[in-house]
């Protein structure tokens, strides 16, 4: 077996190809699908609290995209002000600035895994599988850093205890009460990593044969 | 069979990749849904609304009324009056049909709660513009707002801006529309008294404005009761509106001198009689009253002639004149002469039975309603037959300065027996005019002609209905543009006498609203007006206002109606001393200011840029500054200026006027001005 070959495996022989086109066909456009959609959830909302009060028929609400809060973020940190918590836009600076970068990057690595034929292409899709859970993971993190960390000083601090807001559903500050929802990129990325596991498994039974084909007999 | 099974596995995958678009589709659809059930309540009436009637007395009518101005919480009125303030110096604004006071607008006077010329350099500044000319060193505190008009486009009120008149002082105001504030006020240099103002043109080209009472022009200018005829003169001024700036330029303004006669209200035409306006007049007489050295007093003397003078004028040809530099400058104000608009055809007089008031033209702008106030009848020319017989030279004679005079019988289209007093004339959309009738306090509803309306019951009235008490002017909803809607009618009445619970001898007058929408007119809800002497109103179709709900942006200078370059923002917030003056950058947020301490020393001149910094709706912060005369209002995003000579030494707390939040009493601080000379 050539160097090559160990780790991008073994490529797909002419007369198979003619043959059984779909076999190599679906594992490839499954994964594509995958990136795509992992690329597409950049420019779309993960994740929304809505904080409902009376004062604020509409409510108020701030979306959070892999780069960026929108909505009533201003408002939002107005209130916040009170108990003592830093402006939103303190949080994740980091992540921030370097996702779109990182969710490109690991798109990449799915797109690659097309080409590998390997078992090693299971470890290209590794990042994009645990990609959502790392975003709900640092999310939680900062979530519990900004309302575990009140000034003490604030106008309401006795008022108001620290507090976790929730990753999903309903709670309670003071008199808003707030609705954690997952947007429509997150739902995308958890698809996406969905389809990855689909893809591999595909990706397996249509190079698994192969492999033993090269390194067998 | 291998390749359908292959395409069933990849199903799911697809599910799942379409699951999230529907999750949230699918989820906004189900709340828009539950929405609109609420929005949409069947009505069930319980048989307990008949009780409620019995008890508190009301008849079936008044059942029947309460159903049609009732707005539930948190609805909206169809329609929004502008209503002039009279005396209040101000213009109310008022939902239709509920009749709720939805605000007051400062204009020529302080509004302490809008910081209406309380403290801010920028309406102080606006009303400074409207101060007497020529040094004459009047700052005016009072005016007598009389007729609201709203900026038109093709005819239509387009909701843009608002014009106002103070007839006291001849001054005329430029309210925009996106929040609602005062922008201008222009005080007329010449003449002391107007009353034929505001009104608009079709495309708000010009804004209408003529003198009431003559006076010398310019009016600082002496001259006795016996030169009246000769030195005392009218004039109609044509203010040019910049739409892009919202202004008025009175460098691109021109007027017509008039003779002495009091001009009276004006309308400007449209559709066919585009480019013309009429003003009516009355004192033709030239009476120069004198009941104290035995002469008639002015009511009688003004009344001797059968007819007075309507104005026809042709401001489209009269610019024209204008700009040719036929007019004379007269204190920054170009001025044509009476002689050169007689010569080239710009002013042409009709006679107007019994002491006229009001002239109104028809949506289509082919006919011109105006009427006597001691006349019985609303006099109807027609634009047709004046063009008619000005182009064939059809008159009548000439007034003593040579304005020629139209042949009446030639231009009158139909005299209509309305009633004693009529005043003025608004429409509808079916061929109906409303004319108010101020002597026997009814609104009376008449008939058109062909071709707006053919019918044998054409030029009559149909029906009448009393109000209460004595009518001046009457709005129809959109009732003066080319297209009226009809549906409401507001009868303005002077007096309201018994209409509402005593409270004191000076009673509110009373807005009385009407129902015109079906065969009959019904009375449906009275308003009462506890400030000023309202006058005229329009009322436009509510959806037509598009005002801003927060300031657009953060620093807005509502003057400039732009970012304020000088206008504080969070992290600049700063004083600055330079020699005696200290200035001071601060913003505004709930529920504190930031500087909270500013200390200067008594003598210091003091500028404040306070901006307020919020962008939620209605989170509005007032600024006063205690014993300085200081209260400002700043709405979200607004940028606004103090300044004062901190020429009293003490403390003085400073606070948010505006209950802004649950420590607003805490949104304070000082101003510390320490004393020059310690005391011994």
């Amino acid at each position: 077996m050539k160097e090559n070959e160990l780790i991008f495996g073994p490529r797909i022989p002419k007369e198979l190809w003619e043959k059984e086109r779909k076999r190599f066909l679906i594992p490839s456009i499954v994964l594509v699908a995958a990136a795509v959609l992992l690329f597409i959830s950049i420019f779309l909302p993960y994740w929304k609290i809505t904080l409902i009060a009376p004062q604020y028929p509409q409510g108020l609400t701030a979306s959070m995209y892999v780069n960026r809060l929108t909505g009533d973020v201003q408002e939002i940190d107005g209130l916040n002000h009170y108990i003592g918590m830093k402006p939103l836009g303190e949080a994740a600076v980091l992540e921030r600035t370097l996702s779109i970068f990182i969710i490109i990057g690991i798109a990449l690595l799915i797109a690659g895994a097309v080409y590998v034929h390997s078992p090693f292409a299971l470890f290209l899709c590794i990042p994009a599988v645990m990609y959502p859970a790392f975003f709900l993971g640092d999310l939680y993190f900062w979530m519990r850093s900004f309302g575990m960390n009140l000034d003490k000083r604030a106008p309401l601090s006795g008022a108001i205890k620290p507090f976790v807001p929730p990753l999903l559903g309903e709670g309670k500050i003071a008199q808003f009460a707030t609705v954690a929802t997952w947007e429509v990129g997150l739902y995308m990325s958890i698809a996406a990593s969905v389809l990855i596991l689909v893809g591999l498994y595909f990706h397996r039974r249509a190079y698994k044969p192969l492999l033993i084909d090269s390194s067998g007999r | 069979m291998t390749r359908i099974k292959r395409l069933l596995a990849l199903l799911p995958v697809f599910l799942l990749a379409i699951t999230p678009v529907c999750f949230t589709s699918c989820k906004n659809s189900g709340s828009e849904k539950e929405a609109g059930d609420q929005g949409t309540a069947a009505v069930d009436i319980p048989a307990s609304v008949e009780e409620i009637a019995v008890e508190r007395g009301l008849s079936p009518k008044d059942v029947i009324a309460a159903l049609k101005t009732y707005i539930p919480s948190g609805k909206y009125d169809d329609y929004v009056m502008f209503a002039s303030g009279g005396h209040s110096g101000q213009v109310f604004v008022i939902g239709v049909p509920s009749m709720r006071l939805l605000k007051t607008i400062g204009v020529f006077t302080p509004e302490p709660w809008q910081g209406w010329a309380t403290g801010s350099a920028e309406s102080q500044e606006i009303l400074s513009e409207g101060d007497m000319p020529r040094g004459i060193n009047k700052k005016l505190t009072w005016a007598d707002v009389h007729h609201p008009s709203l900026s038109e486009t093709n005819g239509d009120y387009d909701g843009q801006f608002l014009f106002v008149n103070d007839k006291a002082n001849a001054r005329v105001a430029v309210i925009d529309l996106r929040d609602f504030e005062t922008k201008q006020i222009i005080k007329n240099p010449n003449t002391i008294s107007d009353h034929g103002a505001s009104f608009v043109t079709p495309n708000t080209e010009y804004v209408i404005e003529t003198t009431q009472y003559s006076t010398p022009l310019p009016f600082d200018e002496y001259a006795g009761m016996d030169e009246y005829k000769e030195k005392y003169r009218g004039l109609a001024t044509f203010h040019k509106f910049d739409r892009e700036k919202g202004r008025i330029d009175e460098s691109q303004s021109f007027s017509i001198e008039l003779p002495p006669y009091w001009q009276d209200l004006c309308d400007a035409g449209k559709k066919v009689s585009d480019g013309w306006a009429f003003c009516n007049s009355i004192n033709s007489e030239m009476a120069t009253g004198g009941i104290n050295e035995g002469n008639p007093p002015y009511e009688a003397g003004i009344s001797q002639r059968e007819a007075d003078y309507l104005h026809v004028f042709n401001w489209r040809k009269a610019e024209q004149v204008f700009k040719e530099g036929k007019a004379k400058d007269l204190n920054g104000q170009y001025i044509i002469p009476l002689d050169t608009a007689i010569a080239e055809g710009l002013i042409y007089f009709m006679t107007i039975p019994k002491s006229p008031h009001g002239v109104d033209v028809s949506p289509n702008g082919n006919f011109i309603v105006a009427s006597g106030k001691l006349d019985t009848h609303a006099t109807v020319y027609s634009f047709e037959k004046i063009m008619d017989a000005i182009k064939n030279n059809k008159v009548e004679g000439k007034d003593p300065f040579g304005v020629p005079i139209l042949n009446f019988a030639d231009v009158m289209e139909k005299q209509v027996e309305i009633g004693l007093g009529p005043l003025h004339t608004q429409f509808d959309n079916e061929g109906n005019a409303y004319t108010s009738v101020f002597v026997e306090s009814t609104l009376a509803k008449w008939k058109l002609g062909p071709p707006d309306y053919d019918g044998p019951d054409a030029w009559t009235v149909v029906e009448k209905i009393p109000v209460q008490y004595n009518i001046g002017h009457v709005v129809c909803a959109e009732g003066d543009t080319v297209a009226p809607d009809g549906k409401y009618c507001v009868a303005l009445n002077k007096w309201s006498i018994d209409r509402f619970l005593p409270v004191g001898p000076l009673h509110p007058q009373n807005f009385q609203l009407i129902d015109i929408s079906g065969k009959n007119m019904q009375l449906l809800y009275d308003m009462p007006i506890g400030v000023g002497e309202p006058h005229y109103v329009q009322m436009v179709k509510a959806d037509k206002l598009k005002p801003w709900l927060v300031y657009p942006e953060v620093g807005f200078n509502p003057m400039t109606m732009s970012v304020d370059p000088e206008a504080a923002a969070i992290g600049n917030e700063r004083i600055v001393r330079n020699g005696d003056t200290v200035e001071v950058w601060m913003s505004v947020i709930r529920s504190h200011f930031n500087p909270e301490h500013i200390s200067v020393k008594e003598g210091d001149k003091v500028i404040m840029h306070l901006t307020n910094v919020e962008r939620a709706r209605d989170a509005t912060h007032g600024f006063a500054i205690d014993g300085y005369n200081v209260n400002l209002s700043l709405e979200p995003g607004e940028s606004s200026t103090v300044e004062f000579t901190a020429d009293k030494p003490g403390v003085f707390p400073f606070y948010c006027t505006e209950f802004c939040s649950a420590l607003h009493l805490e949104m304070m601080g000082y101003l510390l001005v320490q004393p020059t000379q310690p005391k011994s």
